[in-house]
């Protein structure tokens, strides 16, 4: 009988807490992990164009640039509270100045890099990244930024949301949104409110955290009737 | 009319005598109701005698209007811009035997202050001559595909079926009246999905509590038959697929109109042969009718009680968004225990330990996996003196054991505000849909013409905004919590 990922990792986790005594060697970054070798980032990621993307037929923002995961230890999910994500998920725990857009390749404190990627899919699939550069991919906080080129202001405009675990999202640097608690990716799961795209450049920011779990995110703007939005341009500069 | 329809609701409300009335305000008087028909800002209804009943917002009602021709048992019904009147003079048993005429006349405006108000005599357009096995009372319109039927008729023979002129209301040329049923009298007709529906009222009326009046149903692919009960029998022989009846202190409902609001939102006007908490008087009713399996069924107002208020578009349950509050339990528990291990029951989270999270100020509300915790439970209930609107009456919601009310926030958001107030703001109108689920509308409202229903825009994201009837989303449902 076959078992979808997300069930069968929960059972796992259901037998870490089960038996304390008998830890493997992810644990969400509650000990030392022996990473396993970088896979690449293929299928799920490939560097980006040269030109600016359009959203996807659905509407998915699908280039971001990505930071090296933030190790955060937490063996489970069960304390992401609104209270703690909105602690550990701020614009004073970005690492690096809030106000500014990362460059590809740029590092930061800790020596975690930030690459700018296209998705193959829908979702940015965080876990894959992490796995795919031989980092930790349990016990994490990931930071994604993008920039949407707007033709024409857009007023009335809502970010629709999912993410797994929790995650925060910050619009030109106003906190727009937040998924709480231990949550599995769906699209749009958690809508803004109604928000204004500038004319221009706009600033996209988000953090998503998590202990065991396999991270990932997927964003889209809907209009006021929840159609998704295409006429907007999508990049990294 | 009786918010509590059911016996749950009937329960509750013998155990708390002290709640808001569930019945139509003011002073909703009549029997034998004409279909409720919009005109000039207000809602109409005429019954037998010349006298009716206007309303602004379908809960409150009052003596108003004026219909000439005396007699019984109007029906109104508008195509184009005539409001047609069907009326019949003579029969039913009293006074003139069974001799009777309906009798049609037409006017721009029921409303008799505006100058559109003005009836024009079409003329008779059906009669029984007092030996037939037929008595013209009773009239009821329908208007579909373009063609204009009136069934009529009482217990005195047959039921009815004769087609009008549309332009004019006259009799069509040529038309004779199609025996249709027996065993009816205050027939009504409606038409959905390639199906014309004759409803009739069955039982005993005029008898105050002792009124037997209950309304029942057929239908036919034909406005003239053969029109056939959810059992297959056929009207003709004393069919007829009970809709409604009396419940808890009001008795007796027949003549039934169908008062379809839109937006799968429907109605339907009667009349209780005896409502004891006005006197045993006559009383207009409204309930909400849903569709089942093609058939018309009695809907039901929420109950006063505690639920959980679920989306249909998501299983979500509406909550405060706060802090979980985890309860204390060692899951190896649930997994290593012996069979023989204590098994005891373990009490539910308690509300004061739920509430250890939430701030003292007001909450955003939003959507969750429903985990049987207090800030997921809402007490609903009538609020005193808030009104309603048609048949329904405005609800408070609060967070069960608190004083925290569900209200609309900024931008078209909900949140929970600490007190009820009384505010428009947290007022609810919940109208029961034709799939059974309901539609949940704030009384405040920036924009009368295009109002604002509580949506669940994401999964997790409820707000208020266009309520679209072919969406789960902005379908919920009170479950037991």
């Amino acid at each position: 009988m076959g078992m979808p990922p997300s069930a069968a990792f929960g059972c796992a986790i259901a037998l870490t807490l089960l038996a304390p005594a008998a830890l493997p060697a992810q644990t969400a970054g509650m000990v030392e992990e022996k990473l396993p070798p970088p896979t690449g980032l293929a299928p799920y990621f490939m560097p980006v164009s040269a030109a600016a993307t359009a959203p996807d037929g659905d509407g998915f923002l699908r280039r971001w640039l990505l930071l090296e995961p933030v190790v955060k230890p937490n063996r489970t999910n069960a304390g992401f509270t609104p209270s703690y994500v909105r602690d550990v998920l701020a614009p004073a725990t970005f690492p690096g100045r809030f106000d500014a857009v990362p460059r590809d390749g740029e590092s930061v404190q800790g020596g975690l890099r930030w690459h700018a990627l296209d998705s193959s899919m829908f979702d940015m699939k965080l876990f894959y990244l992490a796995q795919g550069l031989g980092k930790p991919t349990y016990g994490v906080i990931f930071w994604a930024v993008t920039v949407v080129h707007a033709p024409r202001e857009m007023r009335g405009v809502r970010l629709a949301l999912g993410s797994n675990s929790a995650s925060r999202w910050w619009l030109n640097g106003n906190d727009v949104a937040g998924l709480y608690g231990d949550r599995r990716m769906v699209m749009d799961d958690v809508l803004s409110r109604p928000i204004t795209l500038r004319k221009g450049r706009n600033v996209l920011r988000g953090a998503v955290i998590n202990g065991p779990g396999l991270s990932d995110f997927c964003a889209r703007f809907v209009d006021a009737d929840g159609k998704p939005i295409r006429d907007i341009q999508i990049d990294v500069k | 009319m009786k918010i509590a329809a059911l016996p749950l609701a009937a329960l509750f409300l013998l155990a708390q005598p002290h709640v808001a009335s569930a019945q139509l305000a003011g002073e909703p008087f009549i029997h034998d109701p004409s279909t409720i028909t919009y005109s000039d800002g207000r809602w109409w209804t005429f019954g037998t005698r010349g006298g009716g009943l206007v309303s602004e917002d379908g809960w409150t009602w009052r003596s108003g209007g004026e219909r000439p021709g005396g007699g019984v048992a109007p029906d109104v019904i508008k195509i184009g811009d005539r409001y047609y009147v069907a009326y019949a003079v003579g029969g039913g048993g009293m006074n003139g035997g069974h001799a009777s005429d309906v009798k049609v006349m037409w006017t721009r405006s029921l409303d008799p202050k505006s100058p559109d108000f003005a009836y024009h005599e079409v003329g008779t357009v059906v009669s029984t001559n007092g030996l037939e096995p037929a008595d013209a009372i009773d009239p009821a319109f329908l208007f579909a595909e373009g063609r204009l039927w009136l069934s009529y008729g009482t217990y005195y023979g047959y039921i009815r079926m004769i087609e009008l002129d549309p332009k004019t209301g006259d009799k069509m040329p040529g038309n004779t009246p199609v025996d249709v049923a027996i065993d009816m009298e205050a027939t009504a007709l409606m038409h959905r999905d390639g199906w014309y529906y004759l409803l009739g009222t069955h039982g005993t009326c005029c008898d105050g509590p002792n009124s037997s009046y209950n309304i029942r149903v057929g239908r036919s692919r034909s406005p003239t038959g053969p029109f056939v009960d959810k059992m297959g029998i056929p009207l003709l022989k004393g069919g007829g697929t009970l809709v409604v009846a009396g419940r808890g202190r009001q008795y007796g409902p027949g003549h039934f109109g169908l008062l379809d609001l839109g937006d799968s939102v429907e109605k339907f006007s009667m009349h209780y042969e005896s409502d004891l908490d006005r006197g045993g008087r006559s009383v207009l009713g409204i309930l909400p009718l849903l569709w089942r399996d093609g058939w018309p069924v009695t809907g039901e107002n929420v109950p006063a009680g505690t639920y959980e208020i679920q989306s249909e578009r998501s299983g979500g349950a509406l909550e405060l968004a706060v802090d979980f509050v985890r309860m204390p339990f060692d899951v190896r528990r649930s997994f290593f225990a012996s069979p023989g291990d204590p098994t005891g029951p373990i009490p539910n989270q308690t509300l004061a330990e739920n509430r250890a999270s939430w701030p003292a100020g007001a909450v955003e509300v939003d959507l969750g996996d429903y985990m049987i915790r207090s800030h997921q439970q809402w007490t609903v209930t009538p609020a005193e003196g808030a009104g309603g609107a048609f048949g329904a009456p405005y609800y408070k919601i609060l967070i069960t054991g608190t004083e925290r009310a569900l209200a609309t926030g900024p931008q078209g958001s909900l949140q929970a505000v600490p007190v009820f107030t009384g505010a428009p703001e947290q007022l609810w109108r919940i109208d029961q849909l034709t799939d059974g689920t309901y539609r949940i509308m704030p009384k405040a409202q920036d924009d009368g013409k295009h109002p604002k229903a509580l949506v669940a825009i994401g999964r997790s994201t409820p707000a208020l905004t266009t309520f679209d009837p072919a969406s789960d989303a902005g379908k919920w449902r009170f479950l037991r919590p």
